[in-house]
């Protein structure tokens, strides 16, 4: 699904990723956890096309494709979601109206029949319900007036909409309460399936609980330093990243 | 009448154009409108209010009267037959009158102004808002003027629908033409009124229009001004706006056309517990020049207003706000905001932004501010990172900045054809799903 190859990139001329290299199969779910500053949202605006942010050099192959030379609107037609660590506020711009846009152009892209109003809101309405989301918010402006769990629950009912192969979470889970936590939880199991990858990029643990990932990876300035199974999570809570952190000084 | 047609009016020294059998004191005003406008002149960016428009272009043509339908064109109302009420005129001169139904209501008088000169009110209100001795341009309106609507609405009568006023203009064989628009509305104590002016044509010409407008005590007066006139076109309108007490006047105006417009929307809130709101979004490109020019005056006390006006301009457009609030002596408690917002989509658009508070007592709350910015590049990568090109994304943007003042437009056509024709002014051509959208959100 995604092949990430010593990848070198940064922001404003500073190098922030350093070397990153990560396989990730179809129908797996990776966990990235790191400190701040390693580089966590770097690799998920890199991933997603967001300007200002400069390749120096490496690869990403994404099914095949130089994902890295397309525009970001070919990347989500693509099947490349990232749930934002900060979702903007657009107001003026109907969330209803927002998402219909974006599904019809995904699904043209795929070359599917786009959906009519009426389609469009019965599977809205589905899917709304799987991140308990009122409808009321739904002829709000984009994000307009949400709460923070709100605008997180938001990108989970978009990704659950836009139906993505290579779904992205960037620290989805900060600053969420445990229900809102476990609705997010809810959102991205039902994502998954034998043809759906996952990249959870978090800080913390906790919302690994609800979310199992088969891989986790520790990045740390810029590199991924140590591998393991959902395990290695765990630890990371309990011992911190000091000790990672460590290792990799030692191993200097 | 037909003195007038065909005849080119130098506007370097201009005469009265009497209409026949006009009453005595309207004979007066215009010639004292006249002697005004020759002693003036044609206004100057010497002058502090113009300091931002020059109409050198504009004085220094030959232009004439005349009624005829302008080249290959017929007057279709944009409404369709949407209106309660419509008087269409081209170049200033009646063309069609459908106000007949409307006028079967006993308080309901909708009639051109030529028809309403010998009425009581006529002679109480008209030319008394609109300031001839000090406006060279009201003055040139005031002299000129041959035709127009005049609304007259009984106390207690709620007009159901909207009244359209529709100035149609554009040159007649090859020769520009000048549009000298009056008209006046005078609502009754108690009444409500919803009236839409729409201003457009083809090839060059020049409107010159003045709407008076008075709200009595407690009238509720819904205003639009819907100026799309043609690239060619110069534009200046004047809507003046007398409030008596605890009536509650809605002014918005759209300005998407016109080579050079000015747009003076002016209100004088003289009766206590009146309020106010007055919108307005311009909507720019090419070379446009759009000059909005506003005056909320606070004469009573406890009175409120709000102003907002959105510019988007594009390309070489260059808009101005110069929007001035006074607050009389005697206003106390007045509450009163300002807000002027831009949206500047190329590199080579200008914005002059000028809000301004004159307070004269201490007992107010009055804010105001201004902002000029670009499009949000965060949305922007928002919206494209779920799939929506860049084009269409940026033409989302930009009319989600206009949205906030046209989805507030409560006459359904109006709000409607502001919509399709924001889109129509994007690249990508985005009025089709716009429709479409109505259904997803209801």
């Amino acid at each position: 699904m995604l092949d990430i190859k010593d990848l070198h990139a940064g922001i404003d001329g500073k190098e922030i990723l350093k070397g990153l290299t990560l396989h990730v199969g179809t129908g797996e779910v990776h966990a990235i956890m790191g400190p701040n500053g390693s580089g966590k949202s770097t690799l998920a605006n890199v991933l997603a096309g967001r300007p200002k942010y400069e390749v120096i050099s490496g690869t990403v192959t994404y099914q095949g494709k130089d994902l890295l030379t397309l525009p970001t609107e070919e990347r989500s037609r693509e099947g490349v979601f990232l749930a934002m660590q900060y979702p903007v506020e657009i107001p003026g711009v109907n969330n209803i109206y927002f998402l219909k846009a974006a599904l019809n152009a995904v699904r043209k892209h795929r070359g599917e029949e786009e959906l009519d109003a009426m389609e469009f809101l019965q599977l809205a309405r589905e899917k709304m319900k799987l991140v308990e989301l009122d409808e009321a918010f739904m002829s709000r402006g984009v994000n307009e007036g949400f709460s923070g769990g709100e605008k997180k629950r938001n990108e989970i009912f978009q990704m659950a909409v836009l139906d993505p192969k290579l779904a992205i979470l960037d620290e989805t889970d900060s600053g969420l309460d445990i229900d809102a936590l476990r609705i997010v939880a809810q959102g991205v199991n039902a994502l998954r399936s034998e043809k759906h990858s996952v990249l959870v990029i978090t800080h913390y643990q906790r919302l690994l609980r609800y979310l199992v990932p088969d891989f986790v990876h520790v990045l740390a300035d810029g590199r991924i330093v140590k591998s393991g199974g959902k395990e290695l999570a765990e630890e990371l809570e309990q011992k911190g990243y000091e000790w990672i952190e460590e290792e990799v000084a030692a191993a200097r | 009448m037909s003195s007038v047609l065909d005849r080119e009016i130098p506007l370097s020294a201009i005469e009265p154009e009497h209409i026949d059998g006009e009453p005595e004191r309207v004979r007066h005003i215009r010639s004292q409108a006249a002697e005004r406008f020759n002693a003036l002149g044609w206004p100057t960016t010497r002058l502090e209010e113009w300091k931002y428009t020059s109409l050198a272009a504009l004085a220094s043509n030959d232009w004439k009267f005349d009624r005829k339908l302008p080249n290959d064109r017929t007057g279709t109302s944009p409404f369709g037959e949407k209106a309660a009420a419509e008087l269409m005129f081209v170049n200033g001169m009646l063309y069609a009158n459908r106000a007949s139904l409307a006028n079967e209501h006993p308080g309901i008088r909708i009639v051109p102004m030529r028809e309403a000169m010998d009425s009581e009110l006529f002679a109480q209100h008209f030319a008394r808002y609109a300031d001839y001795e000090k406006h060279a341009m009201t003055a040139l309106n005031t002299a000129l003027w041959q035709d127009g609507a005049y609304i007259e609405i009984a106390p207690g009568t709620v007009v159901e629908g909207f009244i359209h006023i529709c100035s149609i203009s554009g040159p007649v064989k090859e020769h520009p033409v000048m549009t000298q628009l009056r008209n006046l509305i005078v609502a009754g104590r108690g009444s409500q009124i919803t009236v839409v002016e729409t201003f457009f044509g083809a090839g060059p010409y020049f409107t010159n229009a003045v709407t008076e407008i008075v709200a009595g005590e407690g009238a509720v007066v819904d205003h639009y001004k819907y100026e799309n006139e043609s690239l060619d076109a110069f534009h200046i309108g004047t809507v003046q706006i007398h409030q008596e007490r605890s009536s509650n006047v809605t002014s918005r105006t759209i300005a998407l056309g016109g080579g050079l417009v000015r747009n003076e929307i002016n209100a004088a809130l003289a009766g206590e517990g009146a309020s106010l709101s007055m919108e307005g979004i311009f909507v720019l490109s090419g070379r446009q020049h759009v000059d909005n020019h506003t005056v909320i005056d606070h004469v009573a006390p406890h009175c409120d207003s709000v102003e907002l006006f959105k510019g988007v301009l594009d390309e070489n457009a260059r808009g101005i706000f110069d929007g001035r609030i006074i607050v009389e002596p005697d206003a106390v408690k007045t509450n009163s905001r300002q807000t002027n917002k831009n949206l500047l989509l190329s590199e080579t658009a200008v914005i002059d932004s000028k809000p301004s508070l004159e307070i004269h007592n201490d007992d107010v709350k009055c804010n105001h501010g201004s902002t000029i910015g670009q499009l949000d590049e965060e949305a922007l990568f928002y919206l494209r990172s779920r799939g929506i090109g860049a084009e269409e994304a940026r033409n989302l943007l930009v009319y989600a900045f206009a949205s906030e003042i046209v989805e507030r437009m409560k006459v359904p056509v109006v709000r409607e054809t502001a919509a399709g024709a924001l889109f129509l002014r994007m690249p990508g051509r985005m009025a089709e799903k716009l429709g479409r959208t109505e259904e997803v959100i209801n």
